[in-house]
């Protein structure tokens, strides 16, 4: 296995790292400071991406079309929040569960009523070819960007919790909600900002990812429960833990498939190895959570006092 | 003709219809109308391949006046959304509430595998416009299926025998890990006389290809064959080139990847891609040149291969209830009569195997412009391969 | 004979007189719709045991279902069919999957119980889509059914109904006795205060694990009845969305009460049949209906009948 071969690879891993990384930054942050189980947070992003793709093809600029999705769902987001789900903060979590897995139904509907069942987006045209980043090894410009705007998120995100008043808040309500309220902050407006925040951050992973997947009606599903992986493995409420923890399960996911599969075609007929490689990739993931569950399941950046 | 939803059939609706056709029966008259169901893919990345199907089927009955073999034809649409459960679900209410007379449609060869028992154990005929997977040509052929597309392996055994004329030395295949992507490269590898270097079977419905293309460019083939149907297709394709891999390594396709559905989302990187098909649009008979002038006419875009297939469908039940003359009651004289039924197929000569699939031609094809601005398949005058069967027949013991 | 009793006999001799009535109508196909009420009923009874007297909230009840339907399904498809055999291993896959299970997951609490029970069926998912021998992703279909004694088929309709609506009567019937005798005693107060449970010195983790694997068991068992029905399988059986859709129905019947999982399973089926053949769009109805249930109505169909036929009465 060459060099470059395990270097591509490993910038796969990044790029879906990264796009975890957003979906689960908005995930732990309400988790932990409204302590509430979002099932509807993949609607969110199945919205963003269709919403980007929508006014793409409306206006023909990606800018606007990603511009437009991050603040149309953002004020979709705050709007479910303050309609909806603040009712749903004093319920216990079966109810949460329940609430929102309703909304994942009206939603998938929704949008497919609004906008039909998928709708095409590709990426801008300047964005579609490869890049050579070093001698010898192309990748793809489109994703070289998603990891780069992952980075720069991050970044931002850091900046945002660590050094504005905001970001104080938010930390103070993730790590003791009851103390934050006697102190006489506004939770009400504390919540719907983040879960805005959330809604945002979700939008720009869908329409970043939207090019490379497909926008189609039911497409937050499954990466929904990769997010909840994620912030169970970094530590629920902790945006420190978001990044680690999606980067691990990235990494794990995408060299885990490639290896495993390569490994099973020595012993097993190309057709068999090509199905166990992928699921025991995915099945290792789930396993981390389990383990991170029972070991240690405040997660590897705690963040509740 | 009608493509309606089902309609449920009211309790004294029912008990009249029964008296009805118990007496119909007995004198064994036409039938008063026949009802076909149709289930396909009509949602989701891979819904133009469904699509077209639908569209070329409705074409050809709404140009015979709204009847096949003479009866009105009433044909119940519904979309299986790419899951097998969802197509059984629909299979069971076309057959046991809606009583249909055929079952059609199913694009991908492992929903229909799903869903078939429905029909054939029940004695309605399925006629496959698209998915016809190996077993059901050798040991699991089943009087009650026919399949009026090719045998899956027919356009990989053709792209293998074209690898071969052009000298390619080394291949790496990538197919979907499903009945019909096990086919695709079985019936490549069975011409090809080269080296594989690789032979990667992806998630069925899988949309990056981000690690795929990571180890084919690690095993630098000569060719690169791959059979990705719909909007997988298009996503690898896209993908490929993204990642600069269309400078070091020839992309050799089956038709189900070159054909109109890919080419308007991948756009010029198409250009000049070679693939293997049955059918082109630029086939000189007559009953094409018809076809694929009406059904630019109609949806106002150029019909793909799965189009033609829908429309051959169409022709064939039509020529078969023809044969009967409408006599729809008897089963068994029904699917003899399609083993045999002569009708004008859009792709030039066509006959049934001994297996209930089809012999025929397989061309290369290319990628070329259409004179537009845009692209469009052009076929070399010669098959690669001539009447040609598949590999399994030998393996079916078809009962009379 | 108190009004409980009287409406549980008339409603099993409904169900008794369904084939019949159905086929004289010439509507035999809907016997197929009440077929799969009777085994989801099955599947969502087991939840409600596991939720609504257990107070264990799972998100991965369908890995059970699935394992027992995968249990069956490679039995029938290595020509094993005698009916005995398909229950013995159910019985005993299940119970041992549900046993491990269990024993790990409890040992965490609230919301971290709820993660790994989605961690665990996501890993049994994943498992099964990587045995390509017995169809993987592309799920596996089967020509021949379950045989019971007697040389009964289960391939027949009838046959089928009759054998799914005795494992549900005797399914109900266990759950009343159990709900009524000292454990369930036991379970109800630990679901209600499991600290004071444990301050009495109640054993709560074998509790626990005793409800949990029987309601895996019972649901395995609507796993296997439904390979039987279906005749096909795939790991779709296993995702959790087939987890969240058991849960819809355990609360739109009614957590806690003895008929929810029939009364949900049926509400949700019937919606669905229903709705399909108005709109393409019944998800999204069905959603509202949910919701509404979830905001307004807790106690679901079951908690609606009770305050309509015995106001006074409280569990």
């Amino acid at each position: 296995m060459s060099g470059l071969f395990v270097l591509e690879q490993a910038l796969n891993g990044l790029q879906l790292g990264f796009m975890l990384f957003l979906l689960a930054a908005g995930l732990t942050l309400v988790f932990g400071v409204m302590d509430m189980i979002n099932m509807a947070h993949g609607s969110l992003y199945m919205i963003g991406a269709f919403v980007a793709a929508w006014l793409v093809g409306l206006t023909g600029s990606f800018i606007i079309g990603v511009a437009g999705a991050i603040a149309l769902t953002a004020l979709f987001g705050i709007l479910l929040e303050t309609s909806i789900l603040r009712t749903l903060y004093a319920r216990d979590h079966l109810s949460q569960v329940l609430a929102t897995f309703a909304l994942i139904l009206i939603l998938n509907d929704g949008v497919k009523m609004i906008f039909g069942n998928d709708l095409p987006l590709s990426a801008p045209q300047a964005l579609e070819g490869p890049i050579e980043i070093i001698p010898g090894l192309m990748y793809s410009a489109w994703r070289l960007l998603i990891i780069a705007v992952g980075v720069v998120v991050a970044v931002l995100l850091y900046l945002l919790v660590q050094k504005t008043r905001m970001g104080a808040l938010v930390r103070a309500g993730a790590s003791n909600r009851e103390m934050c309220t006697a102190m006489g902050v506004d939770v009400g407006r504390l919540f719907t900002l983040v879960f805005g925040l959330g809604a945002a951050l979700c939008a720009v992973a869908g329409s970043l990812l939207a090019p490379l997947l497909a926008v189609q009606v039911g497409m937050g599903e499954n990466i929904l429960i990769l997010a909840f992986v994620v912030i169970v493995i970094g530590g629920i409420g902790s945006i420190r833990g978001a990044l680690v923890g999606a980067m691990l399960v990235g990494i794990v996911d995408t060299m885990g498939r490639t290896l495993l599969q390569q490994l099973l075609r020595e012993a097993l007929p190309p057709q068999w190895a090509s199905a166990a490689g992928p699921a025991l990739a995915s099945m290792s993931v789930y396993l981390l959570m389990a383990v991170m569950l029972v070991a240690r399941p405040q997660g590897l950046f705690p963040v509740r006092t | 003709m009608t493509a309606s939803k089902r309609r449920p059939v009211s309790t004294l609706g029912k008990a009249v219809l029964g008296i009805a056709f118990a007496g119909l029966a007995v004198a064994a008259l036409a039938a008063d109308k026949v009802k076909i169901g149709f289930v396909s893919t009509l949602s989701g990345p891979s819904s133009a391949l469904g699509v077209d199907i639908r569209d070329a089927f409705l074409l050809y009955v709404k140009m015979n006046g709204g009847k096949l073999g003479g009866l009105p034809a009433e044909v119940l649409v519904s979309d299986d959304q790419f899951k097998p459960d969802v197509a059984r679900q629909l299979f069971e209410r076309n057959v046991k509430r809606d009583h249909v007379d055929f079952m059609t449609g199913v694009v991908f060869s492992n929903i229909m595998l799903a869903a078939l028992p429905e029909a054939i154990d029940n004695k309605v005929i399925y006629v496959s416009p698209n998915a016809a997977p190996s077993p059901m040509a050798g040991k699991d052929c089943n009087p009650w299926f026919f399949a009026v597309s090719w045998p899956n392996d027919a356009y990989h055994e053709a792209a293998g025998e074209f690898a071969n004329q052009r000298g390619l030395k080394s291949v790496y295949l990538v197919a979907p890990n499903y009945q019909a992507g096990k086919d695709s490269l079985a019936g490549f590898k069975r011409t090809f006389k080269g080296q594989v270097v690789g032979e990667n079977y992806t998630k069925l419905g899988q949309l990056d290809y981000a690690a795929e293309l990571a180890e084919i460019r690690a095993a630098k083939p000569q060719v690169l064959y791959i059979f990705l149907p719909g909007g997988m297709g298009i996503n690898f394709i896209k993908q490929f080139v993204a990642a600069g891999l269309g400078k070091e390594t020839m992309l050799l396709l089956p038709g189900f990847s070159a054909d109109q559905d890919v080419i308007g989302p991948v756009g010029p990187a198409m250009a000049g891609l070679f693939n293997t098909a049955h059918w082109s649009p630029d086939f000189t008979n007559a009953a094409n040149q018809k076809f694929v002038a009406e059904f630019r006419k109609e949806y106002k875009r150029t019909p793909t291969l799965y189009a033609s297939q829908g429309y051959d469908d169409a022709q064939l039940i039509d020529a078969t209830i023809r044969a009967t003359k409408g006599n729809l009651a008897d089963k068994d004289a029904l699917r003899r009569a399609m083993r045999t039924a002569k009708f004008d197929s859009v792709r030039g000569p066509f006959k049934f195997n001994t297996n209930q699939y089809p012999i025929q031609n397989y061309y290369v094809r290319t990628v070329g412009s259409d004179g537009h601005g845009g692209l469009i398949n052009k076929s070399f005058n010669d098959p690669i391969l001539r009447d040609h069967g598949d590999a399994y027949v030998q393996a079916c013991k078809m009962p009379k | 004979m108190n009004a409980a009793r009287l409406a549980a006999f008339a409603a099993l001799l409904a169900a008794l007189a369904l084939p019949p009535v159905l086929q004289a109508a010439g509507a035999d196909f809907y016997l197929g719709t009440a077929s799969r009420i009777l085994v989801y009923a099955v599947a969502a009874t087991s939840l409600n045991l596991l939720l609504g007297y257990g107070g264990m909230i799972s998100l991965g009840h369908a890995a059970f279902f699935g394992l027992g339907a995968y249990a069956t399904a490679i039995l029938l498809s290595e020509g094993v069919q005698s009916g005995l055999v398909h229950l013995l291993v159910v019985i005993v896959a299940v119970g041992v999957a549900s046993l491990v299970i269990g024993a790990i997951s409890l040992r965490t609490r609230g919301v971290y119980f709820i993660m790994i029970t989605l961690a665990f069926s996501q890993m049994l998912f994943y498992l099964v889509n990587s045995v390509k021998g017995y169809g993987g992703d592309e799920g596996l279909t089967l020509r021949v059914r379950s045989l019971l004694p007697g040389g009964l088929d289960l391939r027949d309709g009838n046959t089928f109904y009759y054998c799914a609506l005795v494992v549900l009567a005797l399914e109900l019937f266990l759950l009343h006795r159990f709900v009524h005798s000292r454990f369930g005693r036991v379970v109800r107060a630990l679901r209600d205060d499991e600290v004071r449970a444990e301050a009495l010195g109640l054993p709560v983790f074998a509790s626990k694990l005793v409800v949990f694997v029987a309601a895996g068991i019972l649901c395995g068992l609507a796993g296997a009845l439904s390979v039987n029905l279906q005749g096909y399988v795939s790991p779709n059986l296993l995702h959790w969305t087939q987890s969240g859709t058991l849960l819809v129905m355990v609360i739109l019947g009614g957590v806690g009460t003895l008929w929810g999982g029939l009364l949900g399973a049926a509400a949700l089926l019937l919606m669905q049949e229903l709705l399909s053949a108005q709109t393409e769009y019944f998800e999204f109805w069905i959603g509202w209906v949910l919701l509404g249930v979830v905001l307004f109505a807790r106690h679901g169909l079951a908690g609606m009948l009770r305050s309509l036929f015995a106001p006074k009465v409280r569990s």
